[in-house]
């Protein structure tokens, strides 16, 4: 049973702050994803957990009791490096090994706990190897063998398989969580890659520029991101996000995008529901997958052309002008053959999003 | 798997090799030099031209550990038969070796210079490896404040050449009592060594990871015990290295160990020389206390070649 908090926690590097007033609280079992750019403090905010940086306000808890005056070793907390720093002299074997010769356990105890850990990770025929001996993906098996064999209160992993190479991480991605659900530990996971947020996380935590962002799970955050950063970090390929405008038409809304000749047709709820924000500035967020393309004109499509098609295999992207601007659909593979096609495009209201681009902050409008 | 090479490159590794060779030819005839000499008899020790095929003695060793005199007259039959073979190879030579009232054989100078050398260049290394470990260690991985100036400081201490602070030094040390002492000569060469053992393993400690620490630090260990534990094994080679070069600097040093000691405390390289002057001189002997004097340093680096070479695979961090 572990909880971490964090309230008001701050950090400065020199006069930079690199994590501005963070309040989370992560609760026992649950697996927690910082996400964010390189930069954002996802990674200090992880290494003040551990211990491993000191904060200058706030308090961090685990269990309720402030921690952030602990040294690292007295917080029984468990943490596997992007780098995995596995000690080089010593075998697999002493590696997971080491941080039970930190306590008082007995040589057969330790044996024990070191060969049911590798079992469990499928490396106990590596146990007598040296880490430079290893493959990328059982440096990593033994990284987080010396992170569980502790039973530590949490786990904190630094891009544990950001070093690997594209198909083993996707690998290692399925058995993290495999792990996790069978051992079932607060787990704390940094990563700039939305995808293996995503896919890993109970809830993910976004940071830009040292500032939480928003807290939900990966649907939330997806379905409903808070401003404009969340919005285009999250996903791939990225939401499209252009400035509009919303006129009033007789039974229903027009947004015009940019300096579009005409505008998509919305629900008239759209205006009550904007409140005011109609004619203020405000952009409109849709992801590729909310436009709709069709190759015959109908009610409410308006005719565009198609510049750039991108095949992603399973679906394709393509580039469709909208005015000056460009607007991303995703389409079956192969429905648009080339650039300088004629098509007709609306958007689907209910995927639309509406953001206020001064302030950045999304203004929550669902249809 | 052999690269292709072009026959441009065949001749080119070929000069080199001759090169290689011929430039190792140059350095090692010096040691051949002392190395045969040790061995050779007296009268062959200084011929033109120099004599290559002799029958090696091992009389130069028995002189150099003795005191000896010259026979006025040859030994006796029963005196010759009753001698070790040692001291017979000494008669050979025209010489008898000292002994007291009791009989006991005189020592010369040299094992007592031979011992004081290696008293002081080891302790002196282990202090200036030690010391320096700990300070490359505090310097690369925490903040100091003024870290460029002291690092710049530490290594000013080498921008003299340390002659030149000789006749101070020697009147301070006469001042404290500590000229011709072992303790005297162990802090001058650790004072000598510091500065260059500070920054060739603060090269090292760069070199080694800090998350190696960091992971030992939240395994639930402490900083010292992550020190000794994680950092020292990886710093090995490094060790290795920066003791090499402080064991040499100090076993070689001669200038300070002429100036401050004269017998207590006296290091062989100031000894060997010295022995030249006392009548005349017996090549053969001083050949041999330089051979003696040459091994130690070789034996040492043999040891540790494979550190200096830098082979150990290095870790199991992925940048």
């Amino acid at each position: 049973m572990t909880q971490i908090e964090l309230r008001g926690v701050q950090k400065y590097f020199g006069a930079v702050q690199v994590i501005k007033d963070l309040n989370l609280k992560i609760d026992d079992n649950e697996f927690i994803v910082l996400l964010g750019q390189s930069g954002c403090g996802k990674t200090t905010t992880l290494r003040a957990i551990a211990g491993l940086e000191t904060i200058d306000g706030g308090d961090i808890l685990i269990d309720g009791k402030p921690v952030q005056h602990l040294k690292a070793a007295d917080r029984d907390i468990a943490m596997v490096f992007q780098s995995f720093s596995l000690y080089p002299h010593m075998s697999v074997y002493e590696n997971i090994a080491f941080p039970l010769r930190a306590t008082r356990k007995s040589k057969a105890e330790i044996d024990s706990e070191v060969r049911s850990v590798a079992k469990t990770l499928q490396i106990s025929d590596l146990l007598a190897k040296k880490p430079s001996a290893l493959s990328g993906g059982d440096m990593q098996r033994v990284a987080i063998g010396r992170a569980l064999v502790r039973r530590p209160k949490a786990m904190l992993m630094d891009e544990p398989i950001g070093a690997l190479d594209a198909k083993l991480r996707e690998e290692m991605r399925a058995e993290i969580k495999r792990l996790h659900i069978k051992q079932g530990s607060t787990s704390i996971y940094v990563t700039h890659d939305q995808i293996e947020a995503m896919s890993l996380a109970d809830r993910i935590v976004i940071m830009h520029e040292g500032v939480l962002q928003q807290v939900g799970s990966p649907d939330e955050v997806y379905s409903h991101p808070a401003n404009l950063f969340v919005a285009q970090f999250v996903g791939s390929p990225v939401m499209n996000v252009a400035d509009a405008s919303v006129t009033e038409k007789p039974s229903l809304a027009s947004v015009t995008v940019g300096d579009a000749a005409a505008g998509f047709e919305f629900p008239r709820a759209l205006l009550s529901k904007l409140n005011g924000h109609a004619g203020s500035q405000l952009a409109l967020g849709i992801r590729p997958e909310g436009v709709l393309v069709r190759r015959e004109a109908a009610e409410g499509f308006l005719p565009v052309e198609t510049q750039i098609v991108e095949p992603l295999g399973s679906f394709d992207i393509v580039d469709l002008k909208v005015g000056s601007k460009m607007l991303r659909a995703r389409t079956k593979s192969g429905f648009i053959s080339g650039p300088g096609e004629r098509v007709f495009v609306r958007i689907d209201p209910s995927q639309a999003h509406f953001f206020d681009t001064a302030s950045g902050k999304s203004l929550g409008v669902r249809l | 798997m052999a690269a292709v090479r072009t026959s441009s490159e065949i001749t080119f590794n070929r000069v080199a090799i001759v090169a290689v060779l011929l430039v190792t030819i140059i350095f090692l005839a010096p040691i051949y030099w002392i190395a045969s000499t040790a061995f050779k008899p007296r009268n062959l020790a200084t011929t033109i031209p120099p004599t290559v095929v002799f029958q090696p003695e091992i009389s130069p060793f028995v002189k150099l550990f003795t005191k000896r005199s010259q026979l006025r007259s040859p030994p006796s039959p029963e005196e010759y038969a009753a001698a070790p073979w040692w001291e017979r190879v000494v008669f050979n030579g025209g010489e008898k070796i000292v002994r007291d009232g009791k009989g006991q054989v005189q020592w010369s100078g040299y094992p007592s210079r031979f011992m004081n050398s290696l008293i002081v260049a080891i302790t002196s290394t282990v202090l200036a490896v030690g010391m320096g470990t700990f300070t490359a260690y505090g310097f690369s991985r925490f903040k100091v404040k003024g870290e460029a100036d002291l690092l710049f400081f530490i290594l000013s201490t080498r921008m003299l050449p340390p002659v030149v602070v000789a006749i101070p030094m020697f009147l301070m040390y006469r001042a404290v009592g500590l000229n011709d002492s072992h303790v005297g000569l162990i802090i001058l060469y650790t004072a000598f060594n510091l500065s260059f053992s500070v920054w060739l393993m603060k090269g090292f400690m760069d070199e080694i990871p800090k998350e190696y620490e960091e992971a030992a630090l939240v395994d639930g260990y402490t900083r010292m015990e992550a020190f000794f534990k994680i950092v020292l094994p990886e710093a090995a080679t490094g060790i290795a290295a920066t003791a090499v070069f402080c064991f040499i600097t100090a076993w070689n040093e001669y200038a300070f160990a002429l100036i401050m000691t004269s017998r207590r405390a006296q290091t062989a390289p100031p000894f060997i020389p010295s022995q030249v002057g006392a009548g005349l001189p017996d090549w053969t002997v001083i050949a041999a206390g330089t051979f003696l004097f040459l091994l130690p340093v070789a034996i040492f680096t043999f040891l540790l070649r494979n550190h200096l070479l830098r082979g150990m695979s290095f870790g199991a961090i992925r940048k």
